[in-house]
This record gives structure tokens, C-alpha cells and sequence, in this order.
């Protein structure tokens, strides 16, 4: 009942070719249609033993009518499949040419030019929105009925709350590694108590306002990005804007705030984390034992020690609140734009952090703090 | 008692004793279901009534908590891995297209063909998904957009040549008209006329345009109270005896519907 489709000349009528089987997609399915014996001068095509058809059918038939040059309207169908081969050749008549797309060297150089040009752009867009965020947080800051609250606390939570955990768990860990490191070289000149030194100068000044910073940037900054491109995707932000609202006191404000607020504090726990990972390792393993952990602490370290390390959260809080709003803020549309300006928020806030932070350990240690 | 007349209808989706809830609401409850082939049933309810839960329930992307539900006479049921044959003899038209993004019109369409027929030439493949595109009324050229840059009734005909990319024989549509202009939302349900004769189809429809039920729908079934109030042919269903249905089929939207379907045959 269902053979293979197939188009033969008819041996008793020159000049018709007859179309046979089952020319539904599953017996084409993989298989291309072979016009092997559909040579010769024919000017018909039967196709009233087709059984079944469907539309991928009905394509090959007129493909293959067009091959031998018969007229679509010259093939002799059954009338139940009329309607569909009609409904095909109405489809395929109106056709019009598809563009070409771009030649891949033409496209290639063309995102070259849309990267550079997208740095610069990109950077003036960062500035002025760094502008923006400072004259908002200043005038914001003498009128407290423009003062968001509790989307300012809901943020301080997720952000700072939420991730201590992670950021005590983490900082814990590299104090410990940076104590191993240290012990391991400073043994052979018998020096392991400057593991302590080492231990502290790295958690106060760098280490622990770093180690947040970048936990902060992979957390938050995502995250910033993906509930105000969500918003924007859904017109929420055009919705506030023609309510009289400014997004940018609303949703800008409150996450700033509290990055504000809490990439100090956070610093400060992942700084005494890090601590107790050194401590922990040296009291195990090096045999310093807490009291000698401590009074080495009060000779190495100065208040100036942990003030070069704290100012830096602040510029880091405001790198990362802004980056991750402003990549929310230029997304259009689509889901992918979503995943896509999530990815370039993190990927911006934590190579910014780095370089700050290089570019702020040259400063610091050139002017001798 | 199976009739000869219901024998030749057979149902093509029978859906019995169905159950739905989300925690302690529930949405269905003994709600039963035929749907013939070759028909388009339009299924119509307040909002909230759970028309989409049944689609997805009858698709298998909702495991009921009670009930039974068969499509072209296979069972659905957690576990049936993927249910391969059935996806390809049914395409399924979600509310705003649900075109993948990522990919343009043309590579939307052609997602189904590679994935039920790996083996078709990739020319093929490309005839085909063009035929689909024009097929629904798009130009050529709306191919090679990405979703994002075509208008919503554009996108809903995108989602129908997707939704028919490989000849599927049920067709599942989401309320096709909805956001539709009334001129848009007339040539689209002719083009389901066309596209369902054509192929031969049987269409499962979700819809809150009277204009629609009116236009093409062979019966309509009316879901509420957690189960089918009543089916039946339109004239029929208009007639029966209950609140909203009476409500529905008799208020000012739907006399001016039924007066201007009235005036056009």
C-alpha cells in the first residue's frame, strides 16, 4: 500500500510520466527523490496514483514537473489532493528572492568595526552614567522623601546577607592557601612567624576587599543586570517613565545604596575570614599558636594597613552597582539580550576591579602608605 | 454503546476523567474531552478557567494528578520518553509564537524537520521551510529576521509555519488572535480555513474571539466549573442552558459577531 514515491514513464502513453506511492515527508524523509527515469520529452504528469500526500509531497512534485518542464497546472492529480497542490503553487508562485546574506569576511570585518567603536561608545556611556549616579546619590541624599527604604534594605540583604556565607567561606579558604604558600618558602630561612606578616599585610590591604569585591561583582552585578533588563524587556521601565517615576532613582539608587553600605562590611568579615584561615593553618601546621598569632599582628599592622585596604571598597561598590545597571539597562527585547548583557556585566565588573586595584596598589605603595 | 457515526468520528484526542491542580486549587476535575479528526473544536472559558492547562496537559507538559489522556491513540503519561512520533504528528502554535531567538524565521522553521528528519538534504530542508514561510502568508524575506524584528501577528504566522513544518496532522493553537487587528485576526483564521483543509488538519483552538468561533470553528467545547460545561456544534452550544454560557454567546460583543457572521454567508 505505501511504496516509496517514484515517477516513471508510462509505457503505454508517450509523453506521460506517472507518479506512484506514498509522497508523504516520512517515506521522502531522508531519502532525495531520484528523477532517475524521468528522461525523455513528456508533457503530462499523472499523479492520480499517488496515494497519500502531504506538503513536502506536493514540493518534490512540482520540483520535479519543474525539472522535466511541464506546467505546474498540467499535472493530473486526484481531486481530494486539489486543494493542497493548489494551496503549494500559490505559496511558491509569490516568490521573490531571499537576500543574500553577507559574505563572512564582509560580516567579520563589520563586527570588528562594531567592537571598537562599541569601546569608546561604551566607555562615554559608563561616564556619563557614573555622572548620573553621582548628582542622583548627592541630590537624593538632602531629600529623604526620595529616599527608597525598603527596596534599599531588600537590596542590602540580597547583596550583603545573602553572600556573607560564601564571602566568609571563600576568603577562609585563600587565607589558608596564602599561609601555606608563605610557609612553604618561608621555612627554608627558618622565618615561618613572618607567615603572619605576610598573612595580614595581604588580607588588610588587598586581599579581603578584593576577595569580596570579586564575589560580589560574579553575585550582584549578574544579577542587577538580569532584574532590570527583565524590567526593561517588559516594558516596566517605560511603564515608570510615563507615571511620572525616574527609573533611575528607583532602581539605580536603592542598589547603589546598599552596595555602599555593604561591600565595607563584607569586606571587613572576608578580611577577618581570611585571618582565620591564616591562623588556622599556622596554629595546625607551623606550630604558631594564637597568642603569638596576635601579638605579631600588633607589631605588624597599622591603621593605615586597613584604611588603604577599606577605601577601595567604596570605588568598587560604585563600579559594580553601575555597570551592572547600566548592562541592564541596554538590553532590547530578547531573552538572549538578557544572558548577553549579564555575561558583559560580570565579565566588565570584575576585569574593572582588578585594574583599579592593581592601579591603586601602585599609588598607594609609590606614595609610601 | 459505540454508534457507527462515532466510530467514523474517531477522536483523535479523548481526553477522560482529567485532574489539574496547583497545590490546593483546583483546576480540573473529571474534566473529559473528544476531539475529532478533521474538525477544528474551538475551545473557549472565562479567563483563569484553564484552557491553557488542558493544552499543556494534553501536550505532556503538565503531568495531570488524575485522569487519562490519549492523542492519536497513544497514551500520555510521564515517562513515555519524549513520545518522538507524537511530537512530529502534532505542531503546537504557543501564544506569542514562542520562536527561539536566537535563531531567524527560516532556522525556526527548519528546528522540526532536522530534528524528526536529520537524513533530509539541507536544500531540501530550506524548500520546505520556505514553502511553510510563504505558506502562512509571509514574504520570502521575513526568512532571514530574527524574531525580535517582526511585528506580533508576524510572529504568531511564524509560529504557525514552524508549527507545520513537518505536516503534523493534530494542531494545537494558543489564542492565534489574540492581539491581532480585526483585519490581521479575519486573514488569519482564513488562513487556518485554507491550511487545515489543505493539509487536513484537526485543530485543537483556544480562543476568546467570538469572531473566530463564529468564522471557522466546526464545534466548540466550553470550559468551566473545573470540567466541559457543554460541546457541540455553535448553534447548539449558544442555546444551552447555562449562566455563562448564555452570558458568553449573548452578550453585545457576541450578537454583533454573530450578526456580521450572519451577514457574510
Amino acid at each position: 500500500m505505501t511504496e516509496r514515491p517514484d515517477i516513471q514513464t508510462d509505457p503505454d502513453r508517450s509523453g506521460t510520466l506517472v507518479a506512484t506511492g506514498d509522497w508523504r515527508i516520512d517515506a521522502v524523509g531522508g531519502r532525495p527523490f531520484s528523477a532517475g527515469a524521468m528522461s525523455g520529452d513528456a508533457t503530462e504528469l499523472d499523479a492520480t496514483a499517488v496515494d497519500r500526500l502531504d506538503s513536502v509531497g506536493a514540493l518534490l512534485l512540482l520540483q520535479a514537473a519543474e525539472q522535466v518542464g511541464i506546467d505546474p497546472g498540467g499535472i493530473v492529480l486526484r481531486e481530494e489532493h486539489r486543494p493542497l497542490i493548489e494551496a503549494v503553487i500559490a505559496a511558491a508562485g509569490s516568490s521573490e528572492p531571499e537576500p543574500d546574506p553577507e559574505a563572512t569576511w564582509v560580516s567579520f570585518l563589520a563586527h570588528v568595526g562594531e567592537v571598537t567603536t562599541s569601546f569608546g561608545g561604551g566607555f562615554k556611556l559608563f561616564l556619563g552614567f557614573l555622572g548620573l549616579g553621582m548628582t542622583s546619590l548627592v541630590r537624593t541624599a538632602f531629600r529623604p522623601s526620595q529616599w527608597r527604604i525598603t527596596s534599599t534594605v531588600h537590596h542590602m540583604e540580597q547583596t550583603g546577607l545573602n553572600a556573607l556565607p560564601l564571602v566568609l567561606l571563600l576568603s577562609f579558604l585563600i587565607g589558608a592557601v596564602i599561609a601555606y604558600l608563605g610557609a612553604t618558602v618561608l621555612k627554608e630561612f627558618g622565618a615561618e612567624l613572618f607567615v603572619v606578616d605576610l598573612i595580614t599585610i595581604a588580607f588588610f590591604r588587598e586581599m579581603g576587599v578584593l576577595v569580596t569585591a570579586i564575589i560580589v561583582a560574579g553575585r550582584t552585578a549578574s544579577a542587577f543586570t538580569a532584574q532590570i533588563g527583565t524590567m526593561k524587556s517588559r516594558e516596566e521601565i517605560d511603564a515608570m517613565r510615563t507615571l511620572g517615576l525616574d527609573p533611575f532613582v528607583l532602581l539605580v539608587m536603592p542598589r547603589l545604596v546598599a552596595l555602599l553600605v555593604m561591600l565595607p562590611i563584607l569586606a571587613a568579615a572576608a578580611t577577618l575570614a581570611g585571618m582565620a584561615g591564616g591562623m588556622t593553618v599556622s596554629a595546625f601546621s607551623l606550630g604558631i599558636g594564637f597568642d603569638l598569632f596576635m601579638s605579631r599582628i600588633h607589631e605588624t599592622l597599622d591603621l593605615r594597613h586597613y584604611l588603604v585596604g577599606l577605601v577601595k571598597a567604596p570605588l568598587f561598590a560604585i563600579v559594580i552597582a553601575l555597570i551592572g545597571c547600566l548592562e541592564g539597562f541596554k538590553v532590547t527585547g530578547t531573552a538572549q539580550s538578557v544572558g548577553e548583557h549579564t555575561t558583559s556585566a560580570v565579565v566588565q565588573s570584575i576585569s574593572l576591579v582588578i585594574v583599579i586595584n592593581a592601579l591603586a596598589a601602585v599609588f598607594f605603595m609609590e606614595v609610601g602608605w | 454503546m459505540v454508534t457507527d457515526q462515532e466510530r467514523t468520528l474517531d477522536p483523535v484526542v479523548k481526553v477522560q476523567g482529567l485532574r489539574n491542580q496547583f497545590g490546593s486549587t483546583v483546576v480540573h476535575q473529571g474534566l473529559d474531552l473528544d476531539v475529532r479528526r478533521g474538525e477544528i473544536l474551538g475551545v473557549v472559558g472565562g479567563s483563569g478557567s484553564g484552557k491553557s492547562v488542558l493544552m499543556r496537559a494534553i501536550l505532556g507538559l503538565r503531568p495531570p494528578q488524575a485522569g487519562t489522556i490519549e492523542v492519536l491513540g497513544e497514551r500520555i503519561d510521564q515517562g513515555a520518553s519524549a513520545h518522538s512520533l507524537l511530537r512530529r504528528r502534532t505542531g503546537v502554535l504557543f501564544q506569542d509564537g514562542a520562536l527561539f531567538s536566537s535563531l531567524t524565521v527560516r532556522e525556526n522553521v527548519e528546528v522540526p524537520i532536522k530534528t524528526h528528519y536529520p537524513d533530509m538534504p539541507a536544500a531540501l530542508r530550506r524548500d520546505l521551510a520556505r514553502l511553510k514561510i510563504r505558506m502562512v502568508g509571509l514574504s520570502a524575506s521575513a526568512g532571514a529576521k530574527l524574531p525580535s524584528e517582526l511585528s506580533g501577528g508576524m510572529r504568531k504566522r511564524a509560529g504557525l509555519a514552524r508549527a507545520l513544518a513537518v505536516d503534523p496532522e493534530l494542531l494545537f493553537l494558543d489564542e492565534p488572535t489574540a492581539g491581532l487587528d480585526p483585519i490581521g485576526a479575519a486573514a488569519f483564521d482564513q488562513l487556518l480555513v485554507t491550511l487545515s483543509q489543505a493539509l487536513g488538519l484537526t485543530v485543537f483552538l483556544i480562543t476568546h474571539d467570538l469572531d473566530t468561533l463564529y468564522a471557522i470553528c466546526d464545534r466548540v467545547a466550553v470550559i468551566g466549573d473545573g470540567r466541559i460545561i457543554v460541546t457541540g456544534p455553535l448553534s447548539e452550544v449558544e442555546n444551552f442552558e447555562h449562566e455563562w454560557v448564555q452570558d458568553y454567546f449573548h452578550g453585545p460583543r457576541a450578537r454583533a459577531a454573530n450578526q456580521a457572521d450572519r451577514a457574510g454567508s
